[in-house]
């Protein structure tokens, strides 16, 4: 081929950047024409929505709230793509998680609080990551879908947690199935008490400290995944198993590692919903979250930057969703998971209708200005 | 049938005023930002063998899939018998009598011979009936063309070159009168290629038109009427093969002139590195594909495997590097036996001073999607120099992957570029610098050649030999019988899983070889013979 | 003994109800794998059907016109899966969960906008739903023992849907190893290459599996809404979908052996509903949550393996893309 140099690729902005932002739009106008179909003003409904998530301080603090799940479940995504599995479990993963962090609060929820919470949070990582690693090892050992049996724990979780909770966590005499109320210990704090603490007013929000969490995974999902070995081998697996395998990789383990932390972090939904919001068990408070995961995860393009602010926009889109389907009576909760769907779609599944074109245009901009010199 | 002073078969000349049976002119074809043919035009004369040679990614298979109409071309005019045609598609193609036998066989494995050549060309709606029809047909092609094959066999289960007879069967059952041949010998024993050479003569002499696409100028010579030689895209020239020579042909096809030997001293080999005793290796699906293998290799020696492609030797060399699992036998490393149990033979062999540059680089022996630096340390990433207590040591990384690059002449030798965006010849230089920068004491080194370009080759081979003079030991795996016999100092042959021959390549010539890798066991010597 | 007689009848009769969702939705993926696309999305297209049979059902007051709609919203969904995964080589799971999501999302707040129920339906009238086929001499052989049980509860009074699926099995072998589409479809799942150098285009083979796919989902979610019940709610396919799949790998992509797993399938969860606080001698009482797992578990366990190995088509989830 003419030239010995590297083939000219599309610069970097334009794979994680550009593209993904039009993939968004395209979501996002899809919705707006749905939004009109139903009858309402879909400019009207996104500074309604804009206003619902970020225009009064608890708007924020709750948007953060939700952020801080879907950058659990995100990464959670994440981490399994990295070994190119689907972890489509993050539901029944983080209902999980949050048992184990909810047992730990009702045994040992009298303990000074900093102790509770840390051991709560390794229960949560605990749960979460068993139900990880139970179709990871399905699929390193036996070869069994990944994705078909994710979705089938996600089942089983949900009638195991049905079961518990009706039969043996509820508290007596009460309607719902639901256990009895934390001590104090177990409490993790809300951030605008601490905000109150040096004077600041943020209204009164669910945001808590498990957001501090989220950011600190984050980090350190970056550096492992990008500067570790084992982070190297589960990458390469992901890959090419086997270059991974020429490489004195065993592609089994990086699986299951991989699985395990997934479902690790989307265990510690269950830190954030349960020690730091509900201070109590009950059924149901996964709400969705394990599928944003994989709308964030796709979109954030399994980086934890991007998931950041893919996490912090579905945060918007859930909060502002509230208060939309509170202004816009005929436009029900649910038209957020429609939303989800479709950015899913676009970021995913139609991710090649536009990437080519757009990488094309700017290889053959490249290519003139040398070809000028 | 007339043949030639050397005794090539050749073909009567043909009449001028008969325009010729395919024609391309100035075909332009882009694949995104690569050229890949560019003004190119061929003529066909009817009724002749028409070679197309030129390296790997010259243009040749893409030329003959725009004439086959698996893709459009850009620009350009093709000519079928004097009369232009715009060929859309396979079928438009075989429409008009061009039908392609390509080079990874286009067979449906689960499916019986007549399933297969019956696809795409049912006459109705209902199975039964095509089948029936084909079944008769193909009796007829088989007397005519002395093409055998069972109708009902499960083409999964058939050897390689009867499944190219169900290749050539499928375009001959659709009509074709010009058939194209991509790189038709690739899998074949010699007396195969043989058999497949009589074919293509018996169809010539029935009038058909045939074009070979090869890069071996052994088939140009022997076979055809014309050649056209192809590079970087264009066509660099058409000639007639009686008025040429191979090594024309082979200058032309790289620009320059071209050593076909690399030039190296005498061995002088040590003690025994590598014993390999009563080795048997058997696959996933059951099949014992290294039987019962016994063979050892000194320090300051290149030891070649010669076979046809799929005899063993991938596994074998797969079992040696430990990433095969072995069912039988003993591997011995300066005397330390390997264990069998994957990732930890890997490691070890790498930890014992063993290099591995796998046969296929870009399945198994780099990350296309990585950045070099971390291709350039595959296998080797959990060593000290890589890496602190948890986290890995990236500057390091890029100063001793860059490092490798420019001792190894990769180009360009950027470690921050993704692994993909090399050329072929530059991701095996990759490999090999990887591999070879540790300072193995034994060298396993499978197709080390394939898809590089001359340049490359020669600096490959040269640094292969200086291993071999500083008392390394090599273990060459190739189907290129060339470059076994240009570099190897010992010659083991492998058929069918076992060793049938071994011979000191000085006294190594095509013939001999060829007849063991197709099975002909070397005569034991006695004292009576010796 | 002939309470439990009467009890397998019954039970048998259940079942087939149950199962012929699952058919129809196993043999649209069936149609789907073979030609080499993975589709997570039936029970989206499933539910979508659902949701359009038993809105139009209600406004037209027809059945008929309710399975058209369930049809037209069924395959529509299926040809979104195919452009984004043949037109533009798109992840093929990933599609297929966008789908899934997009139409629970969707379902109940077109539910919600339109008849402000909550995110169901009204209930439809008797009228628009598909009526029980009775055989003839039903009634007057009911009371023979065994045959006639059989005969009157398990054959007969079934809806046309429930024979549909049933026939569904020899139609479908039939399909796939006797016809042209048939050859064709197996060839693409195994080697489109191969495909496509006959001629034939690996996209159009493809779209066509969808189409069929679309088709046979979308009757099973008509019948959901429509003939099992007379009304939509929101996640009313309950990961069906999902079940269905497993199923077809059960079954091994083979139309008898699918059937047969739908049919054990349906038997666990008929089992659950009958088996509900009844004390068994010797186990006690079975908590409801372990029948209801059962099928979750039983995929679990057979995708591990423990239920022999299934090979699935060559070219599964793989987009096809002309190497150079």
């Amino acid at each position: 081929m003419k030239g010995l140099g590297a083939p000219i690729e599309a610069p970097r902005w334009v794979t994680h950047l550009l593209v993904p932002a039009i993939n968004l739009a395209l979501a996002l106008i899809m919705s707006g024409l749905l939004i009109l179909a139903l009858g309402e003003d879909p400019f009207q409904a996104i500074s309604i929505l804009a206003y619902g998530a970020f225009g009064y301080p608890e708007a924020i603090g709750y948007t953060l709230y939700y952020t801080t799940n879907f950058i659990f479940t995100g990464l959670a995504v994440a981490m399994a793509f990295h070994c190119y599995l689907f972890n489509i479990g993050g539901e029944g993963q983080a209902y999980l998680g949050g048992l184990g962090a909810g047992l730990i609060a009702l045994a040992i929820g009298h303990w000074p609080a900093p102790i509770v919470i840390i051991i709560a949070i390794m229960a949560a990582a605990l749960f979460g990551g068993i139900w990880g690693f139970i179709p990871g090892w399905l699929q390193a050992k036996r070869g069994s879908h990944i994705v078909i049996t994710t979705i089938m724990f996600n089942f089983i979780a949900a009638i195991l947690m049905t079961y518990l909770m009706v039969e043996i966590l509820i508290e007596p005499g009460q309607q719902a199935a639901e256990s009895r109320d934390f001590e104090s210990g177990a409490f993790l704090p809300r951030i605008h008490d601490i905000l109150a603490l040096i004077g600041i007013d943020a209204g009164h929000s669910a945001l808590n400290l498990s957001f501090v969490l989220a950011i600190l995974c984050s980090v350190g999902f970056w550096f492992f995944v990008w500067r570790t070995r084992w982070g190297y081998e589960i990458r390469t697996v992901g890959q090419n198993e086997s270059a991974g395998i020429y490489g004195g990789i065993l592609p089994s383990r990086a699986i299951i590692v991989a699985m395990c932390i997934s479902g690790a972090l989307a265990g510690l939904v269950g830190v954030n919903e349960i020690l730091g919001v509900h201070h109590r068990l009950l059924l149901e408070f996964t709400a969705g979250y394990g599928f944003v995961g994989i709308a964030v995860a796709l979109m954030g393009r399994n980086h934890p930057f991007g998931i950041f602010f893919a996490a912090l926009l579905f945060g918007a889109l859930y909060q502002g969703g509230n208060d939309l389907a509170f202004d816009m009576p005929s436009i029900r909760r649910e038209m957020v998971v429609v939303i989800q769907g479709l950015v899913i779609l676009f970021s995913g599944a139609l991710e090649n209708m536009f990437r080519p074109r757009i990488e094309a245009l700017f290889v053959r901009r490249a290519q003139a200005a040398t070809a000028a010199e | 049938m007339a043949a030639s002073d050397d005794g090539r078969i050749v073909s009567p000349p043909t009449d001028a005023a008969t325009p010729p049976a395919l024609e391309v002119i100035g075909i332009e074809k882009w694949f995104g930002t690569v050229h890949a043919n560019s003004n190119v035009s061929v003529r066909v004369a009817p009724g002749t063998i028409h070679g197309v040679i030129g390296e790997n990614g010259a243009g040749k298979s893409t030329l003959m899939s725009v004439v086959y109409g698996y893709y459009q071309a850009d620009s350009g005019e093709i000519r079928v018998n004097g009369e232009a045609i715009n060929i859309k598609s396979p079928q438009h193609a075989i429409s008009h009598g061009i039908g392609m036998v390509h080079q990874h066989f286009m067979l449906v494995d689960t499916f019986t011979v007549l399933e297969n050549i019956v696809l795409g060309a049912e006459n109705g709606r209902l199975l039964a009936p095509s089948l029936a029809t084909a079944r008769d047909e193909l009796e007829r092609l088989e007397r005519d063309y002395n093409l055998e094959v069972d109708p009902e066999a499960i083409v999964g289960a058939l050897p390689v070159g009867v499944q190219q007879r169900v290749e050539i069967l499928k375009a001959l059952y659709r009509g074709a009168d010009i058939l194209i041949l991509d790189e038709p010998t690739g899998v074949l024993t010699p007396q195969e290629v043989d058999h497949l050479f009589r074919i293509l003569a018996a169809l010539r002499e029935q009038g058909k038109t045939i074009i070979l696409i090869t890069h071996k100028l052994r088939e140009i010579m022997a076979l055809t009427d014309e050649v056209t030689v192809m590079r970087g895209g264009e066509v660099i020239t058409q000639v007639k093969t009686a008025e040429t020579t191979r090594e024309d042909l082979a200058a032309m096809m790289v620009g320059r002139t071209v050593l076909l030997r690399v030039a190296k001293g005498d061995a002088h080999p040590g003690e025994a590195l590598l014993e390999v005793e009563s080795l048997s290796v058997v696959d996933r699906t059951g099949i014992t594909r290294v039987k019962d293998v016994s063979f050892s290799m000194r320090a300051g020696e290149i030891l070649g495997i010669a076979g046809v492609a799929g005899n063993g030797q991938s596994e074998l060399l797969e079992a040696l590097a430990g990433i095969f699992p072995i069912q039988s036998g003993h591997i011995r490393i300066k005397g330390e036996e390997i264990s069998s149990r994957t990732a930890e033979a890997s490691r070890k062999l790498r930890a014992a001073g063993v290099a591995h540059v796998p046969e296929d680089r870009q399945r198994m022996g780099l990350v296309t999607s990585f950045e070099a630096n971390e291709s350039g340390i595959l296998g080797y990433h959990r060593n000290e120099k890589y890496n602190g207590r948890v986290l890995m040591d990236y500057r390091a990384t890029i100063a001793d992957v860059g490092r490798q690059m420019e001792e190894y002449d990769v180009r360009p030798p950027l470690p921050r570029l993704r692994t993909g965006a090399f050329s072929g010849g530059n991701q095996q230089k990759i490999v090999l610098g990887r591999e070879m920068d540790r300072d193995p004491d034994i060298l396993l080194v499978g197709q080390p050649t394939r898809g590089v370009d001359i340049g490359a080759i020669e600096f490959i081979h040269r640094r292969l030999v200086e291993m071999r003079d500083h008392g390394k030991a090599v273990l060459l795996v190739s189907v290129e019988l060339d470059e076994i016999m240009s570099l190897s100092d010992r010659i083991l042959v492998m058929f069918n899983g076992e060793i049938v021959g071994e011979v000191v390549a000085n006294q190594a010539n095509e013939q001999t070889l060829g007849l063991m890798m197709a099975g002909e066991r070397q005569p034991k010597r006695t004292a009576a013979n010796s | 003994m002939s309470d439990a007689i009467t009890f397998i009848v019954l039970m048998f009769d259940a079942m087939l109800r149950v199962s012929t969702p699952l058919i129809l939705a196993a043999f649209a993926g069936m149609f789907a794998e073979r030609s080499g696309l993975v589709d997570i999305g039936l029970e989206g297209k499933m539910l979508g059907a659902a949701f359009a049979a038993a809105t139009i059902a209600l406004v037209t007051d027809s059945a008929w016109l309710g399975l058209v709609a369930g049809l037209s919203v069924s395959i529509g969904l299926a040809m979104i899966h195919a452009f984004a995964c043949v037109t533009h080589n798109g992840n093929q799971v990933v599609s297929g969960m966008a789908l899934n999501i997009m139409v629970a999302g969707l379902g109940p707040v077109l539910a919600f906008n339109w008849f402000n129920q909550g995110s169901q339906t009204p209930m439809i009238n008797e009228a628009a739903r598909f009526r029980p086929i009775h055989f003839p001499f039903a009634d007057r052989l009911a009371d023979i023992p065994v045959i006639g049980e059989v005969y009157s509860e398990i054959i007969s009074g079934h809806n046309i849907i429930v024979y549909l699926a049933i026939g569904m099995v020899p139609l479908a072998a039939w399909f796939i190893y006797r016809t042209r589409f048939g050859l064709r479809l197996r060839a693409v799942g195994e080697n489109p290459e191969a495909v496509d150098t006959a001629g034939i285009s690996v996209s159009g083979m493809r779209y066509r599996a969808m189409l069929v796919c679309g088709i046979l989902c979308g009757i099973a979610g008509t019948y959901l809404s429509i003939a099992m019940n007379t009304f939509f709610v929101r996640d009313m396919t309950a990961g069906m979908g999902y079940l269905a799949l497993a199923a077809l790998i059960f079954g091994k992509w083979k139309p008898l052996p699918t059937l047969l797993a739908c049919f054990l399938f349906a038997f666990s969860q008929a089992l659950e509903a009958r088996l509900q606080g009844v004390d068994i001698p010797g186990v006690g009482i079975v908590p409801v949550q372990v029948i209801q797992a059962l099928p979750y578990v039983l995929t679990v366990l057979l995708l591990a393996g423990f239920v022999g190995k299934a090979i699935p088509p060559r070219a599964s989830g793989i987009p096809y893309v002309k190497e150079k």
